[in-house]
């Protein structure tokens, strides 16, 4: 893997003096205490939150029509990159934002926005309100691709037979199955929530900033010395990481064993209200709080000014589309170009690997951790080791390295959310296949693809907008002339425009939506007339 | 097996002897050699990309440099240019001497300190850039020096930048003038005033600011830093901080993550007193619907910081004759005059008036002067930077004392 | 159309899993008759067809011989063996209509697709059905539609996997009497795994015992 190397790669910055002067530097820098507290517990609170959410709606959702129409409202929720959900709901939230100017001063009685630290609070509350917006409809898309080979419905209607309450029945009889199987997407988002930079910077605490910020902002110093300590503090955020991975695996073991106790404790109805009443209450109130943000900024992208506390702009323009659209041609063009290509060529890669495994009968691959290590290794950590790798072997950036490191983050993602969905089809459907007469290849086109376009196609709206989001490897591995529209969106975000930072971050959410959009319909349109292949959706 | 190695030695030695003299920077004394040089080429100029007004200029150049001199300009549009600098560094460390990805960098202060110790610029060439008379630096010392650090060639002014203060006149009847005014404006409207967080470009500027009025503009900030005496000529900046931060927004719980932010935070009616370092940004702010039309611009009765932004090549670019008929170019009056004007960017000129016959003084005529921009004469009284090293210690003991609260 | 028929030889078959005796068989079946293979679960019948259809796991190690007449199966792969497959579940292709799903299996230059479709759905009533979709069909039609559809791929020998356990009493009887009535006419030797006597009795052949 190239990973180990870049990597390892950075102590070449600092040659010997790497390790004393450089960790001394880290140790003393004020605040670096808190700094890692803030990585480490924002990331387990916001897989905790973001996890129990989504598996209360699930032990609600009795796939009424509510429930289905919140989970439709969700999925598209993916396609919204961090940053502007961020923007979004900073705007929502702030005590100049959407939420205090429609309650003032009618409500309120304020005329000028109270002085109260709501977005970029120390603890980090807005910061991980933001995280858990985000992985939410990712947790849940995980959950309902690897569902259905569960057949939750049996369980629960056994155990329904048995007298438990519908919410109860999915906790103690699905859950414990889901759960390993949405293990990895999880480890994910903690990894990601630790070391998250984009979304910090929006909402994250200031004074100290989060870990991950930190390394960046000393990367970035005109103060060439810092970029020891900077390596320094990547290894350190890539150390606070695995801690917070390694907490959460205590977790599991230890609720593990407490929950062998209630899950045969016999209880069959207690809390089971509050699940059906909660869990459909927490999933709406994540997926309204992430519409309104996004409807803040479609609001901010037509505004003329706009004053405090008035409820709407006393003016609407289309200035701002105007000023942006001319310029985006090819920021798009390299978006959906780099962004295609990088799914095509990961989804050629993982489904070669589990059709590989399928024929073969192989178990799933211990090695597949290290297909999640650019997923949990901090990008900060070992993009900068990257740039010098690649530069040393005299590769020159350009649109297929830019593609190549896309693939480090698409891949992954790719491939967790399809080798479920691949291997847990029934083996017997190629059989038939072949036992017919057909050979390999026409099985495997004619019979497990068709089967699975509907994840196959999740996977790869999922993969577009994790490519469309790349924001560091983008800019580094392009040597910055392979402008796409999330590096445009964050270039104008540095101004604080937010007006066109609402119109860019708007486009950024244009593509993967349309992707999402797609993945949702071709199914649908392909498969009109055939039944089963629409439940199965 | 011996006679092949030689051949391949011989092609080597053939190759690279061809390959040096396309390598070879081009001579800026001979600026007709440069600009044939230039003519096909593809410029790659990693800017700070968070100003749409920036960019619209950016894109004017480009297309000017295409029409006439054959140059393709591409904007890179950076969100930090330490991530410029970053890039250069590594593709030293890598061994990358020729072909680099950056051609022309926006830069000053700080981040060409770094660059110039560190060897990563291509120069002098600045001084030969035929524009480059145009700025008379015998009368304006400021495009020679940057942060107190000649320049030596190895940058090539391009706009002027100066603190400015804007406030909103409907809601605000006396701002502060001075420094130490604005600690008891301050004490009047708690919460409706901060500065960037630290070490933010805007905030340490501040730091600056208030550091030259309460020392007295102590010489000592125009030299290196001396340790034994940073603590002394220091103190009464963080007295005058310790009594400020209660006062200031969020009761400076919090700071405003960069200068953009101060103009966000005054749009969304939180400050009633900011700053910033353009002198048009309020103006501008106003015809980007950013802020209300009675927002009025000033500068302080004791002067404030001024400094000059300029354009540096990096020495590996593999486009340096370009790089240089661009920074000609950007020195050019046309377009100085486009720079200046409001409609475009507003960014003001680094070109001296006597030095411009009557025909390009012209093109530096504005119209009206917009009623939030600060009016033209204000900006005599500007302060010079201190030496860069002061950025650097400022930021270090501000975080010190108040990166944790 | 009836090929000349062949029986199938399992010669000296022993089946272990890590070192462990599973099964062993030896036996032949003759043109158009059904060998029952009984046993209860775990007694190694989904393994003894694995091995016979060519989708063994690689965890286990088959030994012996497969023949179909004097050609040997064992040793290619499932697609070239011509052994045909039912399930418990008709394992309809959902994506595919009935005809889609008829036509999957015929060999690819066979004359008259669509005639040899629409015959074979006539015979077992189900004349008209080819642009339904299967999940619109009843479990019993589809049954049908399943059993039509491995004949028409013309194979040389058939496995019955407990293809009635899932169907309703009723049904059950009748689908038995279809499927062994076929399997005959086309003189296909067939074995049968099940754990209901009924099958076997119905079978009308050998019966071995397995576990």
């Amino acid at each position: 893997m190239v990973l180990l190397p870049a990597f390892g790669y950075l102590p070449v910055l600092g040659a010997d003096t790497f390790h004393l002067e450089a960790w001394q530097d880290l140790w003393a820098h004020a605040g670096l205490h808190r700094s890692v507290l803030l990585s480490y517990f924002s990331g387990l609170i916001t897989a905790l939150v973001a996890l129990f959410i989504v598996v209360l709606f699930l032990a609600a959702s009795q796939g009424t029509w509510i429930d289905r129409a919140i989970r439709r409202m969700v999925s598209p929720l993916l396609a919204i990159p961090h940053a502007a959900v961020a923007f979004g709901l900073a705007f929502l939230i702030a005590p100049s934002g959407l939420l205090v100017r429609w309650a003032s001063p009618g409500l309120t009685g304020w005329e000028r926005p109270p002085d109260l630290l709501i977005v970029n609070d120390p603890f980090g509350l807005a910061l991980m309100a933001g995280l858990i917006l985000k992985e939410v409809p990712f947790l849940l898309l995980m959950s309902l691709a690897a569902l259905p080979q569960l057949r939750p419905e049996q369980r629960v209607t056994l155990a329904r037979s048995l007298g438990y309450a519908p919410g109860i029945a999915w906790l103690k009889c699905v859950f414990p199955a889901l759960y390993p199987l949405i293990r990895l997407p999880v480890y994910a988002v903690i990894a990601y929530a630790t070391s998250v930079v984009d979304m910090a910077l929006i909402l994250g605490p200031t004074l100290p900033p989060t870990l991950s910020v930190s390394v960046l902002t000393w990367f970035n110093d005109p103060d060439l010395s810092r970029r020891f300590m900077a390596s320094a503090g990547a290894v350190l955020q890539f150390g606070v990481t695995l801690a917070a991975l390694l907490t959460w695996w205590l977790g599991e073991q230890g609720i593990k064993r407490l929950c062998q106790r209630w899950l045969a404790n016999g209880s069959r109805a207690s809390g089971a209200t509050a699940i059906a009443f909660g869990g459909r209450a927490l999933l709406l109130a994540v997926t309204l709080l992430a519409i309104s943000a996004l409807a803040g900024l479609a609001l901010f992208s037509v505004a003329g000014f706009w004053r405090f506390p008035d409820a709407l702009p006393g003016t609407f323009t289309l200035d701002h589309w105007q000023r942006i659209l001319p310029g985006v041609a090819t920021p798009l063009i390299n978006t959906l170009s780099v962004g295609l290509a990088a799914t095509l060529i990961a989804a050629v890669l993982v489904v070669a690997t589990l059709e590989h495994a399928a024929r073969h009968h192989l178990p799933a691959l211990r090695a597949q951790w290290l297909l999640y290590l650019p997923l949990i290794v901090p990008q900060v950590a070992f993009l900068f080791g990257l740039v010098v790798a690649v530069e040393s072997i005299a590769i020159r950036p350009q649109h297929a390295l830019v593609v190549a490191v896309h693939l480090l983050f698409v891949v992954p993602y790719l491939y967790l959310s399809l080798s479920e969905s691949y291997r847990r089809l029934d083996p017997r459907w190629v059989q038939v296949a072949l036992s017919l007469g057909v050979p390999p290849w026409r099985a495997f086109w004619q019979v497990r693809l068709p089967l699975l376009l509907t994840p196959l196609l999740t996977a790869c709206a999922v993969s577009l907008a994790v490519s469309i989001g790349q924001y560091l490897p983008t800019l580094l591995l392009g040597g910055g002339r392979v402008p796409t529209i999330t590096t445009e969106a964050v270039a104008m975000a540095s101004g604080g425009n937010r007006r066109l930072v609402a119109v860019l971050a708007l486009l950024q959410a244009l593509l993967p939506f349309i992707g999402f959009s797609l993945a949702l319909m071709i199914p649908r349109l392909v498969w009109a007339k055939r039944r089963q292949m629409r439940g199965a959706a | 097996m011996k006679p092949r190695t030689t051949l391949t030695t011989a092609v080597a030695t053939a190759m690279l002897s061809l390959a040096l003299p396309a390598m070879a920077a081009p001579d800026p004394n001979d600026w007709d050699a440069v600009l044939q040089a230039a003519e096909g080429q593809t410029v790659y100029w990693n800017a700070w990309g968070g100003d749409s007004r920036t960019n619209r200029y950016i894109a004017w150049v480009s297309e000017q440099m295409q029409s006439t001199y054959g140059v393709d300009v591409e904007h890179v549009k950076l969100d930090d240019t330490g991530s410029a600098v970053a890039r250069v560094l590594g593709e030293k460390q890598a061994g990358n001497m020729d072909d680099g990805r950056i051609d022309l960098i926006w830069i000053n202060g700080e981040n060409f300190a770094a660059m110039r110790e560190q060897d990563l610029l291509f120069g002098p060439f600045a001084e030969s850039l035929p524009n480059f008379a145009l700025t008379h630096p015998d009368e304006n010392p400021e495009v020679v020096t940057d942060f107190t650090l000649p320049t030596e060639g190895y940058e090539s002014p391009w706009g002027k930048a100066q603190i400015t203060f804007y406030y909103d006149s409907a809601q605000t009847e006396t701002p502060p003038h001075s420094i130490a005014d604005l600690l008891e404006w301050a004490k009047d409207n708690p919460g409706q005033f901060s500065y960037p967080r630290i070490p933010d470009f805007t905030g340490s500027t501040f730091l600056k600011q208030a550091l030259i009025e309460l020392s007295n503009q102590d010489d000592a900030l125009y030299a290196p830093v001396v340790e034994a005496e940073f603590a002394e000529i220091t103190a009464p900046l963080w007295d005058y901080l310790d009594e400020l931060h209660p006062y200031l927004w969020r009761s400076g719980r919090s700071f405003p993550e960069s200068g953009p932010n101060l103009r966000a935070l005054m749009s969304d009616g939180e400050l009633s007193l900011a700053f910033s370092f353009y002198p048009t940004d309020a103006a501008v702010a106003v015809m980007e619907y950013e802020l209300p039309e009675s927002v009025r611009s000033y500068v302080l009765e004791g002067g404030t910081l001024g400094n000059v932004h300029f354009v540096a090549i990096p020495y590996n670019s593999p486009h340096k004759a370009g790089a240089m008929a661009l920074a000609n170019f950007l020195l050019s009056p046309e377009a100085q005059a486009q720079k200046q004007s409001l409609s475009m960017w507003g960014d003001r000129t680094v070109l001296a008036a006597s030095r411009l016959d009557e025909n390009d003084k012209a093109l530096f005529e504005q119209g009206e002067i917009h009623p939030s921009a600060l009016p033209a004469d204000a900006l005599s009284n500007t302060l010079a930077e201190p030496h860069p090293s002061w950025m650097t210690a400022l930021q270090d003991a501000w975080l010190k004392r108040y990166g944790v609260n | 159309m009836i090929p000349n028929l062949q029986s199938l030889h399992i010669k000296q078959m022993t089946i272990t899993l890590a070192g462990e005796a599973l099964l062993a068989m030896h036996c032949d079946i003759a043109p158009g008759e059904v060998l029952t293979v009984m046993g209860p679960s775990g007694s190694g019948k989904s393994t003894l067809l694995a091995y016979l259809a060519g989708f063994l796991s690689p965890a286990f190690q088959a030994q012996g011989e497969l023949y179909l007449g004097d050609k040997r199966l064992d040793t290619l792969p499932a697609e070239q063996r011509g052994i045909g497959l039912l399930f418990q579940d008709p394992m309809l292709f959902p994506h595919l209509s009935v005809a889609g799903n008829c036509r999957f299996g015929l060999p690819h230059r066979a004359n008259d697709k669509r005639q040899q479709v629409a015959q074979a759905l006539n015979q077992v009533g189900l004349a008209g059905f080819e642009n339904r979709d299967p999940a619109t069909l009843s479990g019993g039609q589809q049954a049908r539609v399943a059993l039509m559809r491995l004949l028409l791929s013309q194979p040389r020998a058939v496995l019955l996997d407990e293809p009635f356990s899932k169907l309703d009493t009723a049904l059950r009887q009748e689908m038995r009497t279809l499927v062994f009535g076929q399997l005959r006419e086309a003189g296909l030797p067939t074995l049968l795994v099940t754990h209901d006597e009924a099958d076997a009795n119905a079978a009308g052949g050998p019966i071995i015992a397995l576990g």
